[in-house]
């Protein structure tokens, strides 16, 4: 069957070199010249392996034939990944507060390296995460195989491919300035391709599931799953400027454009890093809690109020701008709206916690999930704030926006990774255990102190500045110009770049765990003490 | 009364019911927008980019300017006094993609146009510290030493005109004149540039002689963000209805 998986790879690297042949400008030839590789390269790949494309970690007589190689790769990735977007946000954030460090070179300065952070935190990081647990849940909870032979190895590499050529384009300057959806035409319909494999493998294993009933979990990542294909291909509608150039523009212009970006970038939160790391919560919370659910009929509720209700809440980036008032209105009303699934979702993850609270203090891995739930009900109650209109007039262009969005991405999203990686990285290696739960507890502490200091520096500075932006003296006049109050962020954004040096360097711990447990190491340090037995109750004399 | 576990049990009805449910608000908050005529005003003095400016833009964008500067001035009384006139719909219509950002780590530019001199622009664009000590702006030296790239900018005139800017035949057809009469005022082309592009400002923008550089281009852009609109023409009270 492996040579069906030739013929794609070839027509693609035959497409690679064609682009690299006719290329108008450097870096469509580079990227041609990636495509080629990554098809060529992909053949002997398949050749090499020999028919492997993947069993079980452990195999267990009887037991379903998992693809568990695809997530062990993913592991690999999602933590090589989540160290270099933490680090590239250090060095952005060090840029803010000494600005000598853009170097005045082109290819390091801070206006290409964000969106590169940006990118490679959600899409690098973020998007292995899902693809890996993904996988896992849907092969777990269906009690099946991934479906299509390669075609989930397709989506791990492709994946990879989608983000090498983003990320070397953006330093090279090829973007479409669209927030969060920076690549350019073509690299969005690599992905679009990639997408849609990755949906076939998905709902292919659906259907070779034993159970009945879809488990919740993969509700959550359908929902992800589809919608981000629909927000992705309508956002990045474009006409290149000819078929062998990176630049287009984009269908859209003005107020259209700026709604339609919103709707994609709140969504890109909405439905990437909230509705698929529900997906995590809803698989993983129960399984390292060893509890069931708190409440299945919440999490019905749970789930359709919440995609129903977050599609609408992108006029929210709006506010006080060109966009026709009624959709503001809207915007802010759904927002709001939002708060309440939000907060059921989290009630149903943290409960499930009900009769287990114990674990808390002997299991940090549960520790990294739990402390996820309760960031993420922060900033559910954080956001709905802020799309009020007149609380957002003040926050929006300010850094208490910065604040938010990391309260989210670091605490929810980066805490239920993690805990995610450390439930997976022993069982994926077959290693008896995790290498260190002293070292998973320091990252807890690593991590946790470092969002702190950065979401609590930025909440002052950026109050601070929309305060001193409205400010008048008793003469009426605009008591600060716009570089006064570039000049008094100074301190809170080198506390804001010591926050992420932390969250770094928890991230470096998180590589180094991953990597001793893989190579099947055991530390030798104390162990957490299990609660220990309840005395007997002794009968009364 | 409704079973869930129907949903449940089937994959392609849970997929069909998702897609329902995520397709609402964007056809009630979005689609109206392209046909309501109340979501741009009319204004006077709005024209498409010179190819100059055009290109200047797509340097702004390159270089991700977007990231720290909006251009979006909202209707509030401090933002009116320090930056102008607020921002209305009509002034980024020609605009793929818009511009408007999310972050103001350095000032508004939506109305920067004409604000400074170009030299002005050009020394803080080099070295901002040197005119404005507390920026923490990046310097962009090498704007001013790298040559402009447009043998293909009739192709950028036609994509856009694809996507709706109404950039006529001529326009296309003169695009390479336009842009090389745009950085030497003394040239016979500027006559029919201002002809085709109303009001565009023709000036050596980077005092240095020679083939234009991107440094040229980024200021001509913007020093014409902003300035387009007639507000003397414009009337709030006319879009009313």
């Amino acid at each position: 069957m492996s040579f069906l998986i030739f013929l794609p790879l070839g027509l693609i690297g035959l497409l690679g070199l064609s682009l690299a042949a006719g290329a108008d400008d450097a870096v469509m030839y580079g990227h041609g010249l990636l495509m080629a590789a990554f098809g060529f390269l992909g053949i002997f790949w398949v050749i090499a392996r020999d028919g492997d494309m993947g069993g079980p970690a452990k195999a267990v007589p009887g037991g379903v034939n998992y693809n568990d190689g695809v997530i062990r790769a993913g592991v690999v990735a999602s933590t090589f990944w989540g160290v270099v977007g933490f680090s590239v946000g250090l060095v952005i954030a060090l840029q803010l507060a000494f600005p000598v460090l853009n170097f005045d070179l082109p290819w390091t300065n801070f206006g290409r390296l964000r969106p590169l952070h940006t990118s490679a935190v959600i899409f690098a990081f973020g998007g292995n995460v899902l693809m890996m647990t993904s996988f896992h849940v849907v092969q777990r909870t269906c009690q099946a195989r991934l479906a299509g032979g390669w075609a989930p190895w397709f989506v791990f590499w492709g994946y990879q491919l989608f983000l090498l050529m983003a990320a070397s384009g953006y330093v090279l300057g090829v973007t479409q300035s669209k927030e969060y959806a920076e690549p350019e035409w073509y690299v969005d319909l690599w992905l679009t391709i990639v997408w849609v494999v990755y949906l076939l493998v998905f709902m292919g294993t659906l259907w070779r599931r034993k159970e009945p009933h879809i488990y919740v979990a993969n509700w959550f990542y359908l929902a992800f799953i589809v919608t981000i294909a629909m927000l992705h291909i309508i956002n990045n509608l474009a006409v290149p400027i000819s078929l062998t150039s990176t630049k287009s523009y984009v269908l859209f212009a003005g107020v259209q454009d700026a709604l339609t970006q919103w709707w994609y970038g709140h969504n890109a939160v909405g439905f990437f890093l909230t509705a698929g790391f529900l997906g995590i919560m809803y698989y993983y919370v129960p399984k390292q809690a060893e509890r069931p659910v708190y409440s299945y009929r919440l999490s019905i509720v749970h789930f359709w109020s919440l995609i129903f209700l977050y599609i609408w809440a992108g006029p929210h980036h709006l506010h006080y701008t060109a966009l026709p008032d009624w959709a503001q209105t809207l915007g802010m009303t759904f927002s709001i709206m939002l708060w309440m699934p939000s907060w059921g979702g989290m009630i149903n993850g943290l409960m499930t916690l009900s009769g287990a609270w114990d674990k808390l203090r002997t299991d940090p891995v549960l520790r990294l999930l739990a402390i996820s739930i309760a960031f993420y009900g922060m900033s559910t109650f954080e956001g709905p704030l802020m799309s009020i209109k007149a609380v957002n007039g003040l926050s929006h262009f300010t850094d208490w926006t910065i604040g938010h969005v990391h309260s989210g991405a670091l605490g929810w999203v980066g805490m239920v990774s993690f805990g995610a990686i450390y439930f997976l990285a022993p069982r994926m290696f077959a290693a008896e255990k995790l290498y260190s739960l002293r070292l998973v507890s320091a990252h807890f502490w690593l991590a946790t102190v470092g969002i702190v200091l950065y979401a609590s520096a930025m909440w002052v500075s950026g109050i601070m500045q929309g305060l001193m932006w409205r400010a008048y003296d008793s003469l009426g006049f605009l008591e600060y110009s716009f570089a006064e109050t570039v000049e008094a962020m100074h301190p809170f954004y080198v506390i804001r770049a010591l926050g992420g040096l932390l969250y770094v360097v928890g991230g470096l711990v998180m590589a180094w765990n991953v990597y001793q447990t893989a190579q099947g190491r055991i530390r030798d340090e104390r162990p957490y003490e299990t609660t220990p037995a309840a005395p007997a109750t002794a009968p009364a004399e | 009364m409704f079973d869930h576990s129907k949903l449940e049990k089937n994959s392609i009805l849970m997929l069909i019911g998702i897609l329902i449910v995520v397709s609402i608000g964007g056809l009630v908050e979005i689609a109206p927008l392209f046909y309501l005529e109340s979501t741009i005003e009319k204004v006077k003095g709005m024209r498409p980019y010179t190819p100059l400016e055009l290109a200047g833009r797509n340097i702004y964008i390159r270089e991700g300017c977007y990231n720290c500067h909006s251009q979006m001035v909202r209707p509030f009384r401090d933002e009116v006094e320090r930056y102008g006139h607020y921002s209305l719909a009509a002034e980024s219509m020609y605009d793929h993609p818009f511009q408007w950002g999310s972050k103001r780590t350095g000032p508004d530019l939506a109305r920067v146009g004409a604000k400074y001199s170009d030299e002005w622009h050009m020394t803080h664009l080099i070295d901002p510290r040197a005119l404005v000590p507390e920026s923490v702006m990046p310097g962009y030296p090498f704007l001013a030493t790298t040559a402009l790239k447009y043998k293909d900018i009739e192709d950028h005139l036609t994509a856009n005109k694809m996507v709706g800017v109404p950039y006529d035949e001529a326009m296309i057809a003169a695009a390479r004149a336009d842009l090389e009469a745009q950085v030497d005022p003394d040239s016979d082309g500027v006559e029919a540039l201002q002809q085709r592009y109303p009001g565009a400002q023709a000036r050596n923008f980077d005092a240095q002689p020679g083939v234009p550089t991107e440094m040229d281009a980024l200021i001509a852009y913007l020093q014409v963000l902003g300035t387009m609109v007639d507000f003397k023409a414009y009337k709030a009270e006319d879009n009313y209805r």
